[in-house]
């Protein structure tokens, strides 16, 4: 049994918030500069220079990468030969939010879904927990933005709609989310098990370097069949027309129920922001 | 791309109709901030008859929930926010005079035909640059709503603040002309 101190998850989450929002990850930097070589629109080079630029002024420490700072979405792995100490593991892991928002100067963006007052610390974040072989325990910070979230969906299909019914379907939201999920987006989609089982796998695919194709080949065939329909839409970088609309899409697929084929597509935006570390 | 055109507000009729879909325009002088909250109450205030935290006409609205500002700086990251869910709040903005509004994403044909019979233009921010547009931003100060913390209205000086017309006074749609232009139709 490995003893950790619950002072050292709420220093790493912290840490975790600010990394994220201000640094880039360089898969998707680089998934830009290829994307600033293909693109054939005028408007779409100097919407991703600008990009590219600004990722650079956020590194230097100006300020975050966007206003929008995120709901904090937190993966713990936990592996199950490890017990915490020193309090409880979710205020440890609230306690880590709250800090890095504060301290990083990042916008606090969580609210009451009616009154719309600001809770004023950003939580509570969204946290996944799973429990692994092993003695570490990994965190990823997966800060999201409201604006490509808003264009996220959850469709159940009919098994006799198959492969070309997700395909369509993604394809589909995706026109129909145009500019707003601010594109290049990257697109998660996610097959399997229940309605929240789909949706929670389209997250899980927003969390694999971009461009970094589905280890099964059939399932990178579909994904790149997505990618290439998904880019002849034309909605380019901003909606304002070009040839790069998605710098990937991320297909995780699971069995479902003999009844059923539910389809989640969970889109984000140019700024995937996703950085982890392993206690 | 056009040459870029230089404007500072407040604008008139006569600076909006010259703009067309597509032209880079980069704005000087004061424009004000307000996003969904914002936008409630200031409608709120109007079916009141109380008076708005500032006067619309010829001005124009940056949709945008800035991050706090570091020490020694105007203002935080301040790109624009999805301008959609200003649909239901613009076109009565519009009717009293407001000239411009500065967002990302598509608006409803309502406000598109608003923008024709009132003269005022939809310009397109570029999402996601935070930190870059928060450098044309000289000064920052908020007037109204402080409550709502990140969308309490703010009065910004800005300088040479880059944006594209997206919706212009004659019907032209900038996401109309550029998406047409590329998709591949098989």
């Amino acid at each position: 049994m490995r003893v950790i101190d619950l002072s050292e998850v709420t220093e790493a989450i912290a840490k975790l918030c600010i990394d994220a929002n201000y640094n880039l990850p360089e898969d998707v930097y680089n998934a830009l500069k290829e994307a600033l070589e293909r693109e054939k629109s005028p408007v779409g080079k100097a919407v991703l220079q600008h990009i590219l630029e600004n990722a650079d002024l956020a590194r230097e420490g100006i300020a975050p990468i966007c206003q929008d700072c995120g709901l904090a979405v937190i993966f713990m792995e936990i592996g199950q030969d490890v017990r915490f100490t020193g309090g409880n593991l979710k205020d440890a892991i609230f306690e880590g939010v709250r800090k890095g928002y504060r301290e990083g100067y990042l916008r606090k963006s969580t609210c009451h879904p009616f009154t719309r007052a600001n809770i004023g610390d950003n939580t509570p974040p969204v946290i996944h927990y799973d429990i692994v072989p092993g003695d570490k325990v990994r965190i990823v910070v997966a800060p999201k933005g409201g604006g490509s979230e808003n264009m996220s969906q959850v469709v159940m299909l009919k098994p006799a709609d198959g492969v070309e019914g997700v395909i369509e379907t993604v394809v589909k939201r995706v026109d129909e989310a145009g500019g707003n999920p601010c594109p290049p987006i990257i697109v998660g989609v996610g097959v399997g098990g229940t309605f929240e089982r789909s949706a929670f796998l389209a997250k899980k695919a927003l969390l694999r370097p971009v461009g970094k194709p589905n280890p099964d080949v059939e399932i990178a065939r579909i994904e790149q069949e997505m990618l290439e329909r998904i880019n002849k839409l034309g909605i380019g970088p901003m909606g304002w027309g070009g040839t790069v609309t998605a710098l990937a899409v991320h297909f995780e697929m699971e069995p479902v129920h003999i009844a059923s084929l539910p389809c989640a597509i969970n889109i984000n935006c140019h700024v995937a922001r996703h950085k982890e570390i392993i206690l | 791309m056009s040459d870029v055109i230089r404007l500072t507000t407040p604008l008139s009729d006569e600076d909006v109709v010259k703009l067309k879909a597509g032209d880079r325009v980069l704005i000087s002088g004061v424009i004000y901030t307000g996003r969904d909250a914002a936008h409630k109450r200031m409608i709120e205030a109007l079916e009141k008859g109380e008076p708005l935290p500032f006067d619309v006409k010829g001005q124009v609205i940056y949709y945008v929930g800035p991050s706090p500002a570091k020490p020694g700086r105007p203002i935080g990251a301040a790109g624009p926010t999805t301008s959609y869910r200003m649909n239901p709040y613009a076109p009565k903005l519009i009717r009293l005079g407001l000239k411009g509004m500065i967002g990302k994403g598509k608006m409803s044909e309502e406000v598109r035909e608003h923008c024709i019979k009132y003269k005022a233009v939809y310009f397109g921010a570029i999402g996601g640059c935070g930190a870059l547009l928060s450098q044309r931003i000289k000064k920052a100060e908020v007037i109204a709503y402080e409550d709502l913390g990140p969308e309490a209205v703010r009065r910004l000086e800005v300088e040479d603040f880059p944006v594209i017309v997206v919706y212009d006074t004659h019907g032209g749609n900038l996401e109309e002309i550029g998406i047409k232009q590329y998709r591949v139709v098989e």
